[in-house]
């Protein structure tokens, strides 16, 4: 099966993106796709390359930039809510991308599945 | 088919639903999914919007932010109408539990119970909901 998927939540708050990325990897395993991932509302923090988590801490910038590159997933920002945000090309993360809300209708529109994470 | 008849692929049109649960202010929430709305209109999907729970408290008339120094944009779901935006659902239920008709909303709505608003969210393709 072929899956979009939408994170609506930033890594520290809300369990959301937690659970969207092992849902990504764990639909990854078993075979399935993973197009694209939208983060939209506080999920666009899940881009931010000046990110700095705990040593001991699990580090979701990084994760979902592995992830994506390893999986040819797109992962893309809103920039709609990236501005307002204060993310934008300078602290985005390797791997990630900015663009518009049309991507999340497309996602939804091309992907067998949109499933949504958020709080 | 005559020639001058060009042939176009079947277009893909899914329905989308997107929920609204919460107050209008307090979070982000409403105001970015009615951004989401506005851009998937443009879309030729089959668009659906619903309010329930506190979410219904967006389309609440006579809203006034100045206290709280957030813009009022209230006035933003009038232009649901022009963006072709028909499908609008608010939950006869959620309503009642906080002693509002149909008459307090900004715009014309659909009132569904909430076992019929169960029968629509089934039948949607992709059910986005904040």
């Amino acid at each position: 099966m072929k899956f979009g998927i939408l994170v609506n939540e930033g890594p520290f708050t809300h369990q959301a993106s937690d659970s969207a990325y092992r849902f990504a990897a764990a639909a990854i395993e078993k075979g399935h796709e993973v197009s694209r991932v939208f983060f939209y509302n506080d999920g666009v923090f899940n881009a931010n390359k000046l990110s700095e988590p705990q040593t001991d801490d699990r580090n979701l910038v990084a994760l979902w930039a592995e992830l994506g590159k390893a999986n040819n997933i797109d992962l893309v920002v809103c920039i709609a809510a990236a501005l307002r945000r204060g993310i934008k090309e300078e602290v985005l993360q390797d791997g990630f991308r900015i663009s518009g809300l049309g991507q999340l209708v497309e996602a939804g529109i091309e992907n067998d599945r949109l499933v949504v994470f958020g709080d | 088919m005559e020639p001058w008849e060009e042939e176009e692929g079947p277009e893909v049109v899914k329905r989308f639903m997107y929920v609204n649960r919460r107050a209008p202010y307090g979070t982000i929430y409403a105001l970015e999914c009615l951004e989401v709305v506005l851009i998937a209109a443009a879309f030729d999907q089959d668009v659906s919007v619903v309010f329930v729970d506190d979410g219904i408290y967006q389309l609440k008339k006579d809203q006034d932010t100045t206290g709280i120094g957030m813009k009022n944009f209230s006035k933003t779901y009038r232009a649901l109408d022009d963006y072709d935006v028909e499908k609008i659902y608010v939950e006869k239920e959620s309503l009642e539990k906080r002693g509002l008709a149909e008459d307090d909303l900004i715009i014309p709505v659909e009132v569904v119970a909430a076992d019929k608003l169960r029968e629509i969210m089934a039948q949607q393709d992709v059910v986005i909901s904040s």
